[in-house]
């Protein structure tokens, strides 16, 4: 057993300590709202927040997580970066298939704790390793935009 | 059990639209929780690409189209599946339209395989071609207007009025001495009536939702990770599967050594499996993906690739070459006689890569198989095809099997498969995990890598063109040719879109609308490489060839690229031009002074019946072309949602924009793919977005589609401006401009 603290609550898991956290959310805690795209650290689809930095959950084995807080796409609309980066989304009408985009709302609200009014370059070199085959980036763009605006 | 009622309409709207009159419509009562349902049929076998062997066969239950419940709720039922390109609102927009419902009560709900869902134009229920608003336009404002005509109807009853007397609004059914109902509290009186055989659609000018900007139903869900896909499904007890597929396609296992795999704690089992193209491959079924996955990895197998080509890229490129100078199949006959003799020429060959599709979502089924039934989840866009494939390989009948269709995480085409082989390569898992002894609903899931070396890619091409121009620089022959594998033989699709050897996914878009004399020939080659419609199919590399070479044509005509093509539009193509005219209009193009080191770069290409115009700005710094921003002109007559419609060409051009990356192909060497994941398979990133302003031209027509329009004239149009940045004419995708 390891006990894994996620979105604020100590938690057992009974898995190998080398599970990635996005398998042992997805299979073994049915959190499935954090998304598999490449395992490989690649697409950013499994980003989560472990102590608030954004990480790739697909290559991030549970045992690097222990005593330490991953926070999840599901505790999102409990935290008032995450609400309002969330809010900016249904205003731009931001998500086409939608499937990349818990991804894209965990680096976006990481973005937006760590510096609250971000430049577009900011913004690209932060949300680039999020991929969306969609293509709303330009939306993306706008909403994030539009939470810095909420959030001042 | 359910009752079913058919009602045969021939009403005005008959007159209008011929196939209207083989439409019934019928209700079904006796629904838990009551309230009115109103269904839909089409026969089949009326659809353009009916097939020969799917004979019409009777409607066994009742598909609803539209619930509407005592609680107002407006359920509607959307026949397609939804993947990102908004069919999940637009659809419902069309019937809330007629109906007067209230926006705020509508929801979506993706319909499962049946037959009253096949696309009324294609006779099968398919999402493609960007056909689901174009051919779905009359059929959801009908099943809309029916249902409301019944509401008053049955308020009318209510109130002791005449219906005539009755209005409605944001579903409400309003009586002539101020009386008012809500539709739930209408909706069981409702079912007890007949369906109405005659109806009036709403004059355009009453629309409140057709051409309003809509925002998406599901982007709350889609914003806060609640969505679910496909993969996110599960069912109690569910096991996952990881399989091992065959290095060459369609390859066989000589032998395997399980014994690491099922080492691995979590792994359940080891199978020997079926694979697609009559291959073999390994199965590792376990509690999860990720035991599944390590006992994949861990397998140890022995290959026998003996008995299939083992394509090599390169090998490839230099036979296609060889054969674009040859003769091939006829697809366009005019005299080219005086090229020979043409003053000045152009001679050109292009390359054209194999591309995956690679939505986000991996590929993935669910699939529940007992004795003499099977059940599947899966996001597909093919459901008519694959359900008869799942029947077939489970050796059920077909009424047997239930597919379920999951909101999908992108598909570009690769969810529609024509073999089926992700939905059969998991029906034959399930069978052998039976046949072990074992039962267990299983989801099988794809790894990235998985995806990526899986096939069904865009077909790899060249095209070798001679084009011969007189001393004004007009255009007096055009010799062309095509070589590369055919999408459409061995598909339900091959009747319809093969003729005289000439696959019309091959050539579509060549020509068009440009009035010059073309002999075209195609040569189809047989490669052992899958390959699949890609976002926008033949129009992905026809509309490159013809726009770069157009400009290539205006440029010796020593004439503007603009008003070069309206001179060979002409006037039989007025929505090229209105497309085009915007395009031009809205990005300044010839009037606005660019930075330093900027250029325009233009194209214009009609697909699935759209017209599509760029405008685009690029510079070139260092031998690295960037694109700056993008002008678009659309013209699918109608807009039924302007926002899906923005959306969809900004999404499109970032695609096509995606495609002249470096690392934007997939190669084989010895019949393996070399790429692996989004390491070497290059997609666009948000930091070579562009900046995407669209524009829609104004019509009163019925509506064409947006999936896939918006894709084809990207690269050429970004070409088109690096060439008159560099004078390098780019022949090849992704471009290379240091070998060009």
């Amino acid at each position: 057993m390891v006990t894994l603290n996620i979105n604020g609550r100590d938690t057992q898991v009974d898995v190998d300590p080398s599970t990635p956290i996005l398998w042992t959310l997805r299979d073994s805690l049915q959190m499935t709202g954090t998304k598999f795209g490449c395992g490989a650290a690649l697409c950013g689809a499994c980003t989560v927040h472990l102590n608030g930095q954004p990480i790739r959950s697909c290559v991030t084995p549970i045992s690097a997580a222990v005593g330490q807080k991953i926070t999840t796409i599901e505790a999102m609309s409990a935290d008032t970066v995450g609400k309002a980066v969330q809010d900016a989304w249904v205003k731009n009408d931001v998500p086409q298939c939608g499937y990349c985009q818990s991804g894209q709302v965990m680096s976006a609200t990481a973005l937006l704790k760590a510096n609250k009014s971000p430049s577009d370059k900011d913004i690209d070199d932060a949300m680039s390793g999020n991929i969306c085959r969609c293509g709303t980036y330009q939306r993306i763009r706008a909403a994030i935009k539009d939470a810095s605006k909420a959030l001042a | 059990m359910m009752r079913t009622e058919w009602m045969n309409t021939p009403g005005p709207l008959a007159l209008a639209t011929p196939e209207l009159s083989r439409r019934r419509f019928l209700k079904a009562s006796g629904v838990i929780g009551g309230g009115l349902v109103l269904g839909f049929y089409l026969p089949v076998g009326g659809g353009r690409f009916a097939n020969a062997q799917a004979p019409a066969a009777p409607v066994s239950a009742p598909n609803a189209f539209l619930r509407i419940a005592p609680d107002n709720t407006v359920t509607i039922a959307v026949n397609r599946l939804e993947f990102g390109q908004g069919v999940h609102t637009s659809l419902p927009m069309l019937l809330a339209e007629e109906l007067d419902a209230d926006w705020s009560q509508v929801r979506g709900e993706l319909a499962p395989a049946g037959d009253a869902y096949k696309d009324p134009a294609f006779g099968m229920q398919i999402t493609g071609g960007s056909g689901s608003v174009a051919h779905s336009y009359m059929q959801y404002r009908e099943i809309g207007a029916r249902a409301r005509a019944m509401l008053i109807a049955a308020a009318a009853q209510q109130w002791q009025v005449k219906p005539e007397d009755c209005k409605t609004s944001r579903g409400m059914v309003l009586g002539p001495a101020g009386q008012s109902a809500s539709y739930g509290s209408l909706a069981n009186s409702a079912m007890q009536l007949p369906v109405p055989q005659k109806v009036a659609l709403k004059d355009a000018k009453d629309f409140k939702f057709i051409g309003k900007p809509t925002p998406r139903l599901d982007v709350r869900a889609k914003s806060s990770g609640t969505q679910q896909f496909g993969i996110d499904f599960s069912l109690p007890g569910m096991k996952v599967a990881v399989v091992a597929r065959p290095p060459v396609f369609g390859a066989k296992v000589k032998s395997f050594d399980a014994v690491k795999a099922k080492a691995i704690p979590g792994v359940i089992d080891v199978l020997q499996v079926v694979t697609d193209r009559g291959g073999q491959g390994v199965a590792v079924i376990a509690s999860g993906y990720w035991p599944a996955k390590q006992g994949r990895d861990a397998l140890q197998i022995n290959w026998d690739t003996g008995g299939v080509e083992k394509v090599s890229s390169d090998q490839q490129l230099v036979a296609f070459k060889e054969l674009a100078k040859q003769p091939g199949v006829v697809a366009k006959d005019a005299d080219v006689s005086r090229l020979a003799a043409a003053p000045r020429k152009i001679t050109a060959e292009y390359q054209f890569p194999y591309l995956a599709h690679a939505p986000m979502e991996p590929l993935n089924c669910t699939i529940d198989l007992t004795a003499d039934s099977c059940t599947v989840w899966a996001g597909t866009q093919f459901q008519t095809v694959d359900q008869g494939a799942i029947a077939r390989t489970c050796g059920l009948p077909v009424e047997k099997v239930t597919l379920n269709t999951m909101m999908a995480g992108g598909g570009f085409g690769r969810r529609a498969v024509p073999t089926s082989d992700y939905l059969v390569e998991a029906s034959n898992i399930a069978k052998a995990y039976r046949a072990s002894g074992k039962s267990a609903p299983l989801k099988v899931i794809w790894s990235r890598e998985d995806d990526i070396k899986g096939g069904y890619y865009r077909p790899s091409h060249v095209h070798r063109a001679e084009i011969g121009l007189d001393s004004k620089g007009n255009i007096i022959a055009w010799n062309h040719a095509i070589v590369g594998q055919s999408i459409l033989t061995g598909t339900p699709f091959e009747a319809f879109g093969i003729k005289n050897g000439v696959d019309s996914t091959m050539v579509e878009g060549m020509g068009e609308p440009y009035e010059v004399p073309m002999k075209l020939s195609v040569h189809n080659v047989k490669a052992n490489v899958p390959v699949l419609w890609w976002r926008s199919v033949g129009s992905t590399h026809t509309a490159f060839v013809m726009e770069t070479l157009i400009d290539e044509a205006a440029q010796m005509a020593k004439m503007d690229p603009v008003a070069y093509r309206k001179k060979l539009i002409g006037d039989k193509h007025p929505r090229h031009l209105a497309a085009l005219d915007l395009a031009v209009g809205k990005s300044g193009y010839g009037k606005k002074a660019l930075p330093k080191g900027h250029a325009w770069g233009v194209a214009v290409h009609e697909s699935f019946g759209t017209v599509v115009a760029y405008v685009v700005e690029a510079s070139v710094t260092k031998g690295v072309p960037k694109l700056h921003s993008v002008t678009a002109g659309i013209h699918c007559n109608r807009a039924i949602n302007p926002m899906t419609i923005e959306a969809q060409a900004q999404g499109a051009a970032l695609m096509g924009f995606g495609t002249t990356l470096p690392g934007a192909a997939i190669t084989l060497k010895d019949g393996v793919v070399e790429q692996q994941n989004f390491s070497d398979y290059t997609v666009a990133r948000m930091n070579e977005m562009p900046k995407i302003a669209v524009h829609i031209v104004q019509s009163e027509d019925p509506p064409s589609g947006m999936g896939e329009p918006g894709l084809p004239p990207l690269a050429p149009a970004y070409a088109n401006a690096i060439a008159k940045l560099t004078g390098k004419r780019l022949r090849k995708l992704p471009f290379d401009l240091a070998s060009a």
